[in-house]
């Protein structure tokens, strides 16, 4: 044993990082691939959420003032692309690749040079996304949903999204393969599956959800690829096609693609809450459950986005059924999180406030869901402003507010400092004031009747699109202090130490490293006992 | 106590006024003119409460939680971390209230889904960026557009402010007419991409779809005019394609449909005796 140790200490200067770009270019320390999902993924943050200040700027009064409704049609697709396969998957992804090592207590993430490729693929992807702004024709217009056969009409712009989907689809997978490997693998002995953080377990069931469905994404794509160029009529009525059936296929992939977005933060704040509440998570087992039995169901509630369609009513009573049954488990996770903080001894540090927003929003976001779920209500929800406000709610207030409390969680952990904690908190309240003047009064626009994706509406909706968007511009300003505190974290401020949150109770390995944690996380794996 | 109910009345129709100015700030859904829109509009209602009441519980126990046990107060945490019996408690009663839900909702969904014994069938078909309406076996069909002042001021810095045209995007060249009190089924399909057919005042909206035919019915209770929209993304011009429907009394809507008819006669004959003009000139 003490041979091994000596050895290990003899190698162990050849394996500082690289210097310059090759340690970038040819990365496979999961800290600094990690560091780049992070940082790609801010930026695409940033980018998608330009395109929805420019539709928010347009709605902003009735009249057509600023854009063409082709190029606004545009933005809302090339926005709903950009922050789900841009922002928040890889964003993510990042957190999974700085945290599941240091989590599990491994040196590294199982399959390092897959990992590399599986960030690398991404700035091409988005690239080629991207680079349809300036094709003829303009980017793809028809909904992120890509619904043939409307999205048949895309001009240049249709095989490059798709091959950027595809680009999209082989990176999401490669994370996901890299993730259960490690997870399964590579654990510190004595540390069984229920012994495992909350955050593992969020991604390593969120790893079996994206190898089940992004296949099938791949698959309804290719098929409107062969469509288009290759003559074949899948989606095609005039020749024996079923333009609904791509939307079965689509939203087979969609749910699960849902809480694909949702369940890693569902982990973020199961290890937050109990951290700042200084008491253990309540009914561990039963989140473990929870998490797995929403997976579960996620595939067998698609066609409640498609209740329009014309379904037989046999048909449209299950997935009713099916999909109310999903609050049931979401349900417990609230109480439970709820009962975690009930006689605790509970303070307010920026991960803790983001983590308290996300139960109260994501909650809201859950309400107007079980009512989406009611198919004759949904008759007039369906496709109005209504729908919008609910997914927004679950997912900036929930998905993105879950990767903000994790950034600002394991932020001094990875960087060595603390940020600054007052500007923190003002980021908090400005963001969750904004995000609530933004979102809110959608709900009121939908059952009042406008209709999602127009560019221009009728003057009874004026006054509360004027609100939502002066919301959006706060809440997109309020962003650049995000962008801010990250950095200035990474250049310096004052020394965090290895538990960095000695004032509450974190608990798990991360916490046992040094901050920030030496090159190969774990040389020596820890004992769980 | 009968005299703060008083004043709460007076205050309350003091405010009505000020409600009316402030109509645009509409917060909720349409009650409707249809039986179906109703029903709708209470299962609405149904499960906005019962969120409502779940939400006060839950938000008023963080906020409690919040508020009692904060580290800065010196609280002391507990160590319990489960309790099988709460978690079964609230693993259930969610359970109950899904199926109490769950019961009216299918009750009206049948109802819905039964287009058995209507009176007028009307094939609406969805075109980029029109609608197409063909009144079964009763040789009336026309095209219906977005009216042209609403065309004129939605174009892109077109000067006219939209406040000055009357139904802004809402209002057609030609309206669907149907009469009051019939039970009208809607067959529903499309010539070029999916669109969806939606007027809010009768709850109800649906897919229409090349190569299908999609069905919903509608009995509107009360003369007047009930506006809509597509609300199915379909191209540049989705925006401007309302769903107007004139609801009339019996014999009006039989004089609008002989008058229609005669427009069609007129129309044929004009076409037949160009036609003969033609041949004849050959």
């Amino acid at each position: 044993m003490s041979n091994v140790q000596t050895h290990h200490a003899e190698v162990h200067d050849h394996h500082g990082p690289e210097k310059g770009w090759r340690r970038w270019a040819f990365a496979t320390n999961h800290k600094d691939i990690g560091t780049m999902y992070l940082l790609f993924s801010l930026l695409m943050f940033f980018v998608g959420g330009s395109m929805a200040m420019i539709v928010r700027a347009e709605l902003f009064q009735p009249g057509l003032q600023l854009v063409d409704p082709q190029f606004f049609n545009a933005m809302t697709t090339m926005h709903a692309l950009v922050m789900i396969f841009g922002a928040v998957m890889p964003a993510f992804v990042g957190l999974a690749n700085w945290m599941l090592p240091l989590q599990v207590g491994a040196p590294d993430m199982a399959l390092p040079r897959m990992n590399n490729l599986s960030f690398w693929i991404l700035p091409f992807a988005f690239t080629l996304l991207l680079s349809t702004l300036f094709v003829p024709g303009g980017s793809a217009a028809g909904g992120w949903t890509m619904y043939p056969p409307l999205s048949l009409q895309t001009g240049a712009a249709f095989p490059m999204t798709i091959f950027a989907i595809h680009l999209m689809g082989a990176s999401s997978i490669m994370g996901a393969i890299n993730v259960i490997v490690t997870v399964m693998n590579m654990r510190a002995p004595g540390m069984s599956l229920l012994k495992m953080p909350m955050f593992a377990w969020g991604w390593l069931i969120t790893a079996y959800l994206l190898i089940a469905v992004m296949p099938v994404l791949a698959g309804a794509v290719t098929m409107l690829l062969t469509d288009h160029f290759f003559g074949t009529t899948f989606f095609e009525a005039a020749g024996g096609g079923d333009p609904v059936m791509y939307q079965h296929i689509f939203w087979f992939f969609g749910h699960p693609e849902v809480y694909i977005m949702i369940l890693p933060a569902f982990g973020v704040v199961s290890e937050i809450i109990p951290t700042f509440s200084r008491k253990p998570l309540f009914g561990y087992d039963s989140m473990v459950y929870a998490i797995a039995s929403i997976a579960f169901l996620s595939f067998i509630v698609w066609a409640h986005h498609m209740f329009t369609v014309g379904m037989p009513l046999a048909g449209q009573l299950f997935f009713m059924l099916a999909t109310m049954l999903i609050s049931v488990p979401t349900g417990v996770k609230v109480f439970n999180w709820t009962a975690t903080m009930f006689k605790g001894s509970i303070s307010f540090e920026p991960p803790m406030l983001f983590a308290i927003a996300f139960l109260f929003l994501f909650t809201i976001g859950g309400f107007s869901g079980l009512m989406l779920a009611m198919v004759p209500a949904d008759f007039q929800y369906h496709d109005s402003y209504f729908v919008v406000a609910h997914f927004h709610y679950v997912l900036v207030p929930g998905a993105v507010f879950g990767i903000m409390a994790a950034v600002y969680y394991w932020l001094p952990k990875w960087t060595g400092h603390m940020y600054n904690l007052k500007l923190a908190t003002w980021h908090f309240w400005l963001s969750t004031i904004f995000v609530n003047v933004l979102f809110f009064p959608q709900h009121f626009l939908g059952l009042a009747g406008m209709p999602r994706r127009i560019p221009d509406y009728s003057t009874q909706f004026a006054d509360w699109n004027m609100v939502s968007s002066i919301g959006a511009f706060g809440f997109g300003l309020s962003q650049l202090m995000f962008a801010y505190i990250v950095f200035s974290s990474i250049r310096g401020g004052t020394k965090a130490s290895d538990k960095v949150w000695d004032s509450g109770t974190p608990q798990g390995l991360e916490w046992t490293l040094s901050s920030p944690p030496p090159y190969h996380s774990f040389e020596v794996a820890p004992e769980i006992k | 106590m009968l005299k703060i109910v008083k004043y709460a009345a007076a205050a309350l129709a003091a405010c009505l006024p000020l409600g009316q100015a402030l109509a645009a700030w509409e917060l909720n859904m349409p009650v409707g003119v249809t039986e179906l829109s109703r029903e709708i509009h209470s299962l609405h209602m149904l499960v906005l409460w019962v969120c409502v009441v779940i939400g006060v519980l839950v938000f008023g126990m963080i906020i409690y939680s919040v508020v009692k046990f904060r580290h800065s107060q010196g609280a002391v945490p507990a160590s319990f971390d489960h309790s099988t019996k709460a978690e079964v408690i609230w693993t259930s009663i969610p359970v109950v209230i899904l199926v109490a839900l769950a019961i009216p909702a299918a009750a009206t969904l049948v109802k819905i889904e039964d287009t058995r014994d209507s009176e007028l069938s009307v094939k609406v078909t969805g075109y980029q960026w029109k609608w197409h309406y063909d009144y079964l076996g009763q040789d009336v069909n026309f095209f219906s557009t977005l009216a042209r002042d609403s065309n004129e001021a939605r174009q892109l810095n077109s000067g006219i402010h939209p406040d000055s045209v009357p139904n802004y995007l809402l209002d057609v060249d030609n309206p669907m007419v149907v009469p009051v009190g019939a039970k009208v089924r809607v067959l529903l399909t499309a010539a070029d991409v999916i669109h969806a057919w939606w007027v809010p005042e009768f709850g109800m909206k649906k897919d229409a779809i090349p190569g299908f035919v999609n069905e919903i019915w509608f009995r509107a209770d009360a003369i007047g005019i009930y506006r809509g929209q597509c609300a199915e993304l379909c191209g540049r011009d989705h925006g401007f394609m309302p769903v107007v429907v004139d609801v009339r009394s019996q014999e009006d809507y039989e004089s609008w449909l002989q008058a229609q008819r005669g427009d069609a006669q007129q129309a044929a004959q004009v076409i037949e005796t160009a036609a003969d003009t033609a041949a004849n000139v050959e």
